[in-house]
């Protein structure tokens, strides 16, 4: 009997075990002439199996040849001593799912902890921070990713116009949509597009490089020449990002409004005057700068979190990819609650 | 030899579970000193422990005229290599040995660079200075974070298995480099590693680890523990599958 064999096998041995309850069964190879480690396995199994419900099973009848193969599995495969591992309870899983949480949020706020030191001991000792690496992290977060926000801001402020214009145009109100799309967008829609993109590129670059870093004993090896890891690695991160995601998002603010003026003249008969005039008129400072406040929160938010994403990574190639992803959810996670917190503020402040 | 490193009653462990229970040895000035055992003995953790990435669960270190290792963003007082090198990927081999000399001193970027260039002629990569870590083949990563280690002058410096995945001959050059390093500069080395070469041609003294008592079983010279009646430390010696029931401890 091979491993070709298994199958049948594995069914005929389940059937004649099955009815076995107390006493004795005995396992007779006597006819077998080969007996390769697959079938071994099995018959190891189907022991400890009727060991458990207090059958005594024995294998008799081996050759010569076939014992030391059967010597083999029965001392390393436990035999009747082995036992099935029990299955997880459901208290267990919340015990262990709650333990996790706890650890991860044990872990979040040592990490903050550190930041805010790290970031405050900045100014007394800048020698401590890779501060020179800045304006490298900024191009990368920012001239490298222009192109991706250029053409997806346009696309938006396209959409907006495209789904207002029937609308508008049922109520006599063309000209509106300078207004809504300058609102929405400026306000809006930018911020949130740049930070969504920004999520997928930085943050998830961030935390697959940090994460990286640490299983590989990086970050150790900083430590033990004397540097924080957080003032050098995170701090010139959030910093970047904190700086780029305004830009990237005024970058986009003008594409989409150019964006909407394509649709509103090709649509809804507005000529380009006409759009800009209306668009002067609706669209104050304070809407612009209340978008690209929030997308510099939105960067530090993103860096953050692909930072400690990164800093929490365990388990080597595998712990990089599930840190990777669950950056670019948590991002997105947080970048809403942070534009519903923003908006409530805003509003509150008559903005 | 007057002792460098005190540990006194260590435990270690992760989340509070310890892996080596009172762990006591000291460490001599000048020797080499070498932290030996199977995988899972926990020799990991207590070179972690030995220079302050991990909190011992109980007991001390003491390092002479430092107190308890501590990585507290002060200059160090020991250099490391870590077992995979640990180098920096997106800085080049000279970049990576200068940047504790550029952390920890006010020179120029030239003179920095010449220290780093020395480092790295001591352990003969000076033509590697402005290659990527990525550039370099193991037995090259591993002398780089030599001369990173040694960067700031160390007294003391603490390997991470300095010959593991390295073929022999490149094995037998890092060992060479260590005994120089000891012999001219006075450094005292304590390394984890299981590369019976380097055990008996250059460590001064060892300490063996067990997995299943968590603790160690041995401690003295390489011939000493060659000697030993203990089966646990007679197999690592022999390179043989150890005894199922350990009976004695040394």
């Amino acid at each position: 009997m091979r491993i070709g064999d298994a199958a049948p096998f594995w069914r005929a041995v389940i059937d004649a075990a099955r009815d076995a309850r107390g006493g004795k069964l005995d396992i007779d190879l006597s006819g077998a002439k080969v007996v390769d480690g697959a079938i071994m396995s099995l018959l190891v199994d189907v022991r400890a199996d009727l060991d458990r419900r207090g059958v005594a099973s024995k294998i008799v009848g081996a050759s010569p040849q076939l014992a030391p193969v059967v010597e083999l599995y029965e001392t390393k495969g436990g035999g009747s001593d082995s036992e099935a591992k029990p299955a997880v309870g459901l208290v267990e899983r919340v015990g262990r799912g709650t333990g996790a949480l706890v650890d991860a949020a044990r872990h979040l706020v040592l990490f903050t902890w550190e930041l805010s030191f790290s970031a405050f001991d900045v100014l007394r000792r800048p020698r401590k921070t890779d501060l020179a690496r800045i304006p490298s992290l900024a191009e990368q977060a920012g001239a490298d990713g222009v192109s991706i926000v250029l053409v997806l801001n346009f696309l938006v402020g396209v959409i907006m116009a495209y789904q207002s214009s029937k609308a508008l145009r049922m109520y006599g109100a063309n000209a509106y949509v300078a207004d809504l799309v300058g609102i929405s967008t400026t306000r809006e829609l930018c911020p949130l597009m740049t930070a969504i993109i920004m999520s997928g590129r930085s943050g998830a670059a961030f935390a697959a490089e940090l994460g990286t870093m640490t299983v590989e004993e990086e970050l150790d090896a900083l430590r033990t020449i004397g540097l924080s890891p957080q003032r050098w690695l995170v701090l010139p991160r959030v910093a970047a990002l904190v700086l780029v995601a305004p830009v990237l998002t005024l970058l986009g603010d003008v594409v989409a409004v150019v964006g909407g003026g394509v649709v509103a003249a090709l649509s809804l008969s507005i000529g380009p005057r006409a759009y800009l005039s209306e668009l002067h008129g609706s669209v104050r400072a304070s809407d612009v700068w209340t978008g690209l406040v929030k997308s510099a929160v939105f960067g530090g938010a993103i860096a953050f979190i692909g930072c400690q994403q990164g800093f929490a990574t365990t388990g080597g190639a595998s712990g990089v990819g599930r840190r990777t992803t669950s950056t670019v959810v948590t991002c997105l996670f947080a970048i809403v609650v942070i534009d519903t917190a923003a908006t409530v503020l805003f509003r509150a402040l008559g903005r | 030899m007057t002792p460098l490193i005190e540990v006194k009653a260590l435990s270690v462990g992760w989340d509070g579970v310890p892996v080596l229970e009172h762990a006591s040895f000291d460490v001599g000035d000048g020797e080499v000193f070498a932290i030996l055992g199977r995988s899972g003995s926990g020799k990991s953790t207590l070179f972690r422990a030995l220079v302050g990435l991990e909190a011992p669960l109980d007991g001390s270190i003491d390092l002479r005229g430092v107190g308890a290792p501590r990585l507290d963003g002060g200059r160090p007082a020991f250099g490391v290599m870590f077992q995979g090198g640990a180098l920096f990927g997106s800085m080049t081999v000279g970049e990576n040995v200068a940047l504790p000399i550029e952390r920890w001193t006010t020179l120029p970027r030239r003179a920095v660079a010449a220290m780093a260039r020395g480092k790295l002629r001591l352990v003969g990569l000076e033509d590697a200075e402005d290659k990527l870590p990525s550039e370099l083949s193991g037995g090259m990563v591993k002398r780089v974070a030599i001369a990173r280690a040694m960067a700031l002058e160390p007294s003391l410096l603490f390997l991470d298995e300095p010959a593991s995945g390295l073929d022999p001959v490149t094995a037998a050059e890092l060992d060479a480099l260590l005994v120089t390093l000891r012999r001219s500069l006075g450094v005292t080395v304590v390394l984890v590693t299981h590369d019976l070469g380097s055990i008996v041609g250059i460590v001064d003294r060892a300490v063996v680890l067990d997995e299943g008592e968590k603790r160690i079983i041995g401690t003295g010279s390489p011939a000493e523990l060659e000697e030993s009646h203990d089966p646990r430390i007679h197999a690592f010696f022999a390179r043989e599958v150890e005894p199922a029931a350990p009976s004695e401890t040394s």
